[in-house]
């Protein structure tokens, strides 16, 4: 084995994985179906959300398509106006979302603080039958028609002016809500509660700190969204006159309601992202996070923060000059956390021992996307150049870079990076390395001659554009199709790897949290007796010497390097 | 290079052609908005820059080759605040000049000429004050500062100038303003950039800005024969306006003469200044606008008046100061913002600028 990794795995021909685990304790589909494990729920999570990615991607695909032509050549207007809605909907509220919170975060967070499960393990089924129910009638609502109101179902259009299915979509949002009002609560719960003897606030991973940042997010701001679209929904059925103007309304008040949830949520879908990419740095550079509490601190003042910027999604709108300029000052309040945490994963790398492994590639494409992402939103969070690009692909551009190059790797780097703790055995490396690099290089190529369309003036939500605007947008959809292939080789070669992926032992990356102390896949129990925490997150000099406790003794220990 | 396809030859010559990479730049405002835009894009570069570098430097001395054993590193106040502080100052500069920039876009100059808009679904209809219309087209002359007042008959839209690097949201039920003076001759794109429904990608249109002969012609070609005000003083009668707001001592409404613009205190003890916004409330919910020492008589014009028609009411009360007969047709065009430096309120201005009407 080169030292260019520092996988360690066991003696391939006596390994085997262990006949008692997570997976292997109960069959059948009822003992999936009404399990409370965390570790299964996670599980079911990342088959659904998967699910919703690849509808959610086709029609992202169907948009590239029709947009190949300056002319509605594909579809009609009113179709695609469908098919842009619906992929904004399925990715945000099932995708995004839930993504790493209700997949990686349940896993992992009772196994990262040396619990058995999470406090609630009943709720968190629910949650996930509430997200299945949602999910179910927004493919519903795809089914029979889909809806056209822009996934941010603007008042007096989603209320009066269009003819489709707007009540089942909001009410699928609604119940989805519940979900992810739920499985936050059940962090915070958990994280206050639930941690082993030893395990303080400061010895917590990154991670744990990041999801219970998300967490205090969706259980405060997610009720606002619920209470507007219940508000929609009763104007929509009964005339009730909230937000149209025609009956009374106010339609500035559904643009306040909407958007104090939805500027926070996407704090909900970019915190756990963070969180994951302060693991793997520095696991892959064997190196504690430079500067462990301004990053956790960061993640908290970006959850408060957040909450305090909503009205930069309004400067156009004619609220007040002088509210636009307070939300503007809030904004680049806000992204002063973020530019710290930047820095400081740069920094971890510094004077560490770098590996370049599938995790580490997907989180160095994320540093450089989101910082990109979030400096174009720097853009827009200043008034004055906002009026100009917002609205347009601009926009559009840089919540993909936030959302797509971000939390996407974000997720797809701990999906890499955990893939051996969740199934026992080891994705395989060359593919893999190839797949990040492929992603990386295609999502460039869709998403950043956007922002030259949206500087260009080009409207988003367009079917039909001026002709000037055609080549850029035909670079777009070539890229696009770049970065199909990069999202579905890890589908097939995961897939292969859960027969044929060599065993992974307990900890091939030598990394330290609690949930590499236990064996892969984990027990249902997650350990064997409850963990003691006697050291910081992040000791690697702690796990040498465990290392070399086990070797001197025994030789139960397989090779390392 | 014949050989190549000759299909994928004309390709390429099509989309070289059609390849643009930088918007015109056809407004006051435009080269100001890029020189904010280009020095946000500067300080982007040198971040960005920065993070790369550091990955890669770090990528390279501290790989596992060549630096087989990290060394543990707590962190560093000094660094953390170094990284804390140089991008919080630099937000700071892009907040403050940012905003000078909003509030100019924003705050229409005294002497600009007003059109008003309304966004429907799916077109863009503009009320000239001389009583042209136009739907998806905007004639504008250059050099001269116009606002424009902008109202939705039904969704969200948004109005559009890219080349002019100014948007603004016209909003069912409220009035909204932009301003723009224009410095190239040319024809511009109008966009609607609020998704608004089934034909959103069609509500485009042109923004022509002509030269001052040339929109003179143009003015005097497209008129309809009344002027907006005038158009609101045959309206103003029809609906019987007249019968209370007639300035008569025994008068059952106020008199609206010199109102707008005017400090206003209504029955609810609020005092009120009675902009275009007012006006349009009170003729089309009275009840909640009476000014105080009227009863509560007049009736809801909801439903009854169409936007448009509202306009052209509240263009005459805003007239109804000024001998504005007089001007339309004595006064003919006087384009010049300058010299009209005047006693009323500025907007009242407005249709003195105007082609004088056929009577």
């Amino acid at each position: 084995m080169s030292t260019s990794t520092i996988l360690s795995l066991p003696d391939q021909s006596t390994a085997r994985i262990p006949r008692m685990n997570f997976l292997t304790k109960e069959n059948g589909l009822l003992s999936w179906l009404l399990t409370g494990d965390h570790k299964r729920i996670a599980t079911l999570y990342l088959i659904s959300i998967t699910f919703f990615f690849f509808i959610g991607g086709a029609l992202a695909g169907l948009i590239r398509l029709e947009l190949l032509t300056p002319q509605t050549s594909l579809m009609a207007a009113d179709t695609y106006n469908k098919v842009f809605t619906m992929h904004g909907i399925i990715m945000i509220f099932f995708f995004l979302v839930p993504s790493v919170p209700a997949t990686l975060g349940n896993f992992l967070i009772p196994m990262m603080i040396g619990a058995k499960d999470l406090a609630l393990p009943k709720v968190n089924l629910l949650s996930w039958y509430l997200y299945i129910i949602g999910g179910a009638m927004g493919v519903y609502v795809m089914a029979s028609g889909g809806v056209d109101t822009g996934w941010t179902f603007t008042t007096p259009l989603s209320t009066h002016y269009v003819n489709t299915h707007v009540i089942s979509t909001a009410m699928a949002a609604f119940i989805a809500g519940f979900s992810s009002v739920f499985t936050g609560l059940n962090f915070i719960v958990t994280i206050h509660k639930m941690r082993c003897p030893g395990m303080t606030w400061f010895r917590l991973p990154l991670f744990v700190w990041a999801n219970y940042a998300a967490s205090i997010l969706m259980v405060l701001g997610t009720p606002v969204l619920a209470i507007t679209l219940v508000l929609v929904m009763l104007e929509r059925a009964f005339g009730i006159g909230v937000f149209d103007p025609a009956k009374g309304g106010d339609p500035i008040l559904f643009q306040h309601l909407f958007w104090f949830y939805s500027h926070p949520a996407v704090y909900i879908m970019i915190l756990p992202g963070m969180g994951v990419i302060s693991e793997v740095i520095s696991t892959f550079s064997r190196k504690r996070v430079f500067g462990y509490t301004a990053v956790a601190f960061s993640s908290v003042a970006i959850a408060v923060f957040g909450f305090f910027v909503w009205a930069h999604h309004m400067f156009i709108m004619g609220i007040s000059n002088y509210a636009a300029l307070i939300f503007s000052l809030l904004t680049m309040l806000v992204a002063v956390p973020s530019a710290i945490k930047i820095f400081n994963w740069a920094f971890t790398l510094y004077k560490g021992s770098i590996t370049f492994e599938t995790p580490m590639l997907y989180a160095f494409g994320f540093m450089g996307l989101f910082t990109i992402g979030g400096l174009t939103g720097v853009f827009l969070g200043t008034t004055g150049t906002d009026i100009h690009l917002t609205e347009t692909y601009f926009i559009v551009a840089h919540f993909h870079f936030v959302m797509v190059g971000g939390m996407l790797m974000a997720f797809l780097s701990g999906i890499h990076f955990w893939w051996p703790k969740w199934t026992g055995r080891m994705y395989p490396e060359k593919i893999s390395q190839l797949a990040a690099i492929v992603t990386f290089i295609g999502f460039n190529f869709t998403f950043f001659p956007q922002f030259i369309l949206g500087m260009l003036g080009m409207p988003r939500r367009y079917a039909a554009y001026p002709p000037e605007f055609q080549a850029l947008n035909v670079f777009s959809t070539a890229g696009a199709s770049i970065l199909g292939v990069g999202y579905l080789l890890p589908i097939l070669y995961l897939t292969w790897s859960l027969k044929y992926g060599a065993v992974a032992g307990d900890n091939p990356w030598q990394a330290t949290g609690l949930e590499w102390q236990t064996q892969s896949p984990p027990l249902t129990e997650n350990f064997t007796e409850i963990p003691i925490m006697d050291h910081e997150a992040y000791d690697y000099e702690w796990l040498e010497k465990q290392d070399l406790a086990k070797q001197q003794p025994g030789k139960e220990v397989a090779s390392v390097g | 290079m014949d050989q190549i396809s000759p299909v994928l030859w004309q390709f390429l010559r099509k989309w070289l052609e059609h390849f643009a990479l930088f918007p015109p730049e056809a407004s006051t405002v435009a080269p100001e908005s890029d020189a904010l835009f280009f020095f946000m894009v500067l300080v982007s570069l040198i971040g960005l820059t920065i993070v790369v570098l550091l990955i890669v430097a770090f990528s390279i001395l501290y790989s596992k080759k060549r630096h087989p054993h990290a060394v543990q590193i707590e962190g560093s106040t000094l660094l953390e605040a170094t990284w804390t502080i140089i991008p919080l100052g630099l937000f700071l500069v892009m907040f403050v000049w940012g905003a000078l920039l909003y509030f100019r876009i924003y705050t229409p100059p005294a002497n600009a000429m007003n059109i008003y808009v309304v966004g429907k679904q799916w077109m863009w209809k503009a009320e000239h004050p001389g009583g042209q219309h136009e739907i998806n087209a905007l004639h504008i002359p250059v050099g001269r500062p116009i606002q424009v007042t902008l109202i939705s008959q039904d969704v969200f839209h948004s109005f559009s100038i890219p080349a002019f690097r100014v948007k603004r949201e016209a909003i069912p039920g409220r009035y909204t303003t932009v301003w723009f003076q224009a410095t190239a001759v040319g024809t511009y794109h109008l966009f609607c950039t609020q998704y608004c429904g089934t034909n959103h990608s069609q509500m485009i249109g042109d923004v022509i800005v002509m030269t001052p002969e040339d929109y003179k012609k143009w003015l005097e070609s497209s008129t309809s024969g009344n002027s907006m005000a005038q158009d609101g003083e045959r309206l103003f009668a029809s609906l019987s306006c007249s019968a209370c707001h007639n300035a008569r001592p025994d008068a059952r409404g106020p008199s609206l003469a010199n109102v707008y613009n005017a400090r206003l205190t209504l029955s609810s003890g609020q005092t009120i200044t009675a902009d275009e916004g007012y006006l349009r409330d009170a003729i089309l919910n009275p009840s909640e606008h009476i000014t105080q020492g009227y009863a509560p008589i007049m009736p809801t014009y909801k439903g009854q008046i169409s936007e448009e028609g509202v306009i052209a009411l509240v263009e005459y009360i805003k007239n109804l100061d000024s001998d504005y007969r007089v001007q339309q047709t004595t006064n003919t065009t006087d384009l010049l913002p300058d010299g009209e430096g005047g006693k009323a309120a500025p907007a009242a201005k407005a249709p003195a600028a105007q082609k004088g009407a056929n009577p």
